[in-house]
């Protein structure tokens, strides 16, 4: 979750993770795999982008890891 | 015997040990069960022995499944973690992938080296024929692993029935549409399991090509390539069975074909019991509700259990896809098929028993409540089973 403080500059979070399995999406890493370019912002990802791993939990469902 | 032990968050400790750790050699060694056919006809000459391995399978394995009854074993969350690292469990689906191909290759040569009586041929024929179609199990459970190993490990024991699309088909397909009516491999209330497979093989071919269609695009690889996982896994396929046409003759072409189709048979029966009517609802968005434990159906006997790494206890598998095989758990209350699934399939066989015992179970299920609404139903049934059920 985001949560920030006044005050503070909030650094955007770019990694990501799934919920349900643990699988990470790290945007300075991509995902080769699926096809995924180093860089690409989690943002970016399609609107029915689904956990590589579990597939079972959706976009809006991943956690901004910290 | 092994023990795992873990801290509870309430500060409390669990102890578990696996009552079925060494049993699991059981799911090692069923793909070998046709060459007990074999191995008789072999010391005997008496045909009959070709037939043993289909007995072992429907009459054997339900009767077990009825004397040993249901499974107490059920590992506390919190030893999981220790419980998924242990690499004993991991070892044994590894192990099972050279079994299924030295059971394929060893009746193929055993059909194609001696002139058996057709009913002979035919029986050993469909017993490798659904032992392969275990081997879509065993691929089963290693495509849902993380491990580069296990990922390449699916794709060849998948080359063995033939099927090499299933994995990404199920991970990929199955598991974000199941219990829906656009998903080809959940069955629906009211279809019989030979309408189920002629949409649910195509229907899984075609999702499965699609999805690995969109991966390359993005990659900006071509389709038709190596670098297409469902080709890879077929590329093995076709050098087998092509080698042991040149090898063995046209004897060859029916024992392929009868054990490809068997094999595929195998999953259809599975998927169509899996899920047989069950239904997510969609949410305010349109958007499907969770896949919950309640979408699966279940059966935790213990004998088809071991033989089937614990495919089973299928609604903790949906709810987690990636977790192993030996920390899969049981929960009350939850859709219960009252038998194993060798069982299962001969109810399955027959429409008119399964929609009987199946329909009535279906409707009974606390969030079912007898509402069709609350069902995936065939929409050609539907008119049908409104005027014989009412609409809830
Ligand atoms: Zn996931």
């Amino acid at each position: 979750m985001l949560r920030s403080k006044p005050g503070t500059v909030m650094a955007e979070p770019t990694v990501f993770r799934c919920p349900g399995c643990g699988y990470v999406y790290d945007e300075a890493k991509g995902d080769d795999h699926e096809g995924y370019p180093p860089g690409m912002r989690f943002a970016q990802l399609p609107n029915d982008f689904v956990c590589p791993d579990c597939a079972v939990r959706y976009k809006e469902d991943f956690e901004a890891v910290s | 015997m092994q023990t795992y032990t873990a801290q509870r968050a309430d500060g409390g400790t669990d102890v578990y040990t696996d009552g079925k750790r060494w049993w699991w050699f059981l799911s090692l060694l069923n793909p070998l069960l046709p060459l007990v056919g074999v191995l008789g006809y072999l010391a005997t000459d008496a045909a009959a022995w070709l037939t043993v391995p289909l007995l072992l399978m429907f009459v054997v394995a339900p009767l077990l499944d009825w004397l040993i009854g249901e499974d107490e074993n059920n590992p506390p969350e919190s030893v999981v973690p220790e419980l998924e690292d242990d690499g004993y469990y991991r070892l044994l689906t590894c192990a099972t992938v050279p079994l299924h191909y030295i059971a394929f290759l060893t009746v193929a040569v055993f059909v194609g080296t001696h002139s058996l009586p057709w009913w002979g041929f035919v029986a050993i024929t469909i017993a490798i024929g659904i032992a392969d179609g275990f081997a879509i199990n065993t691929g089963h459970e290693l495509g849902h692993k993380r491990t580069e190993l296990e990922k390449w490990l699916a794709k060849i024991v998948l080359a063995v029935p033939a099927y090499g699309h299933f994995w990404i088909e199920h991970n990929r397909g199955h598991h974000r549409d199941v219990a829906t009516p656009e998903d080809p491999a959940s069955a629906r209330m009211g279809e019989t399991i030979y309408c189920f497979a002629l949409r649910e093989i195509p229907g899984a071919a075609r999702r499965a090509w699609q999805i690995e269609r969109e991966r390359l695009a993005r990659k900006g690889q071509p389709v038709i390539s190596l670098h297409n996982e469902v080709l890879q896994s077929y590329v093995i396929t076709l050098v087998m069975q092509i080698g042991l046409i040149v090898a063995f003759g046209w004897i060859m072409l029916p024992f392929l074909a009868i054990h490809n189709v068997f094999a595929w048979w195998v999953l259809t029966s599975a998927n169509y019991i899996e899920h047989y009517g069950l239904l997510r609802l969609k949410d305010d968005s349109g958007r499907y509700e969770r896949c919950q434990p309640h979408h699966s159906w279940n059966a935790n006997h213990i004998y088809s259990n071991l033989l089937l790494f614990h495919l089973q206890r299928h609604s903790d598998h949906h709810a987690n896809p990636t977790r192993r095989y030996q920390s899969l758990r049981h929960f009350p209350d939850l859709p219960s098929l009252g038998s194993g699934y060798y069982g299962t399939y001969l109810l399955a066989y027959v429409p008119a028993l399964w929609f009987r015992v199946m329909d009535a179970k279906l409707l009974a299920l606390p969030h079912v409540a007898g509402d069709l609404n609350r069902v995936n139903v065939a929409p050609e049934k539907r008119a049908a089973l409104e005027a014989r059920y009412g609409h809830g």
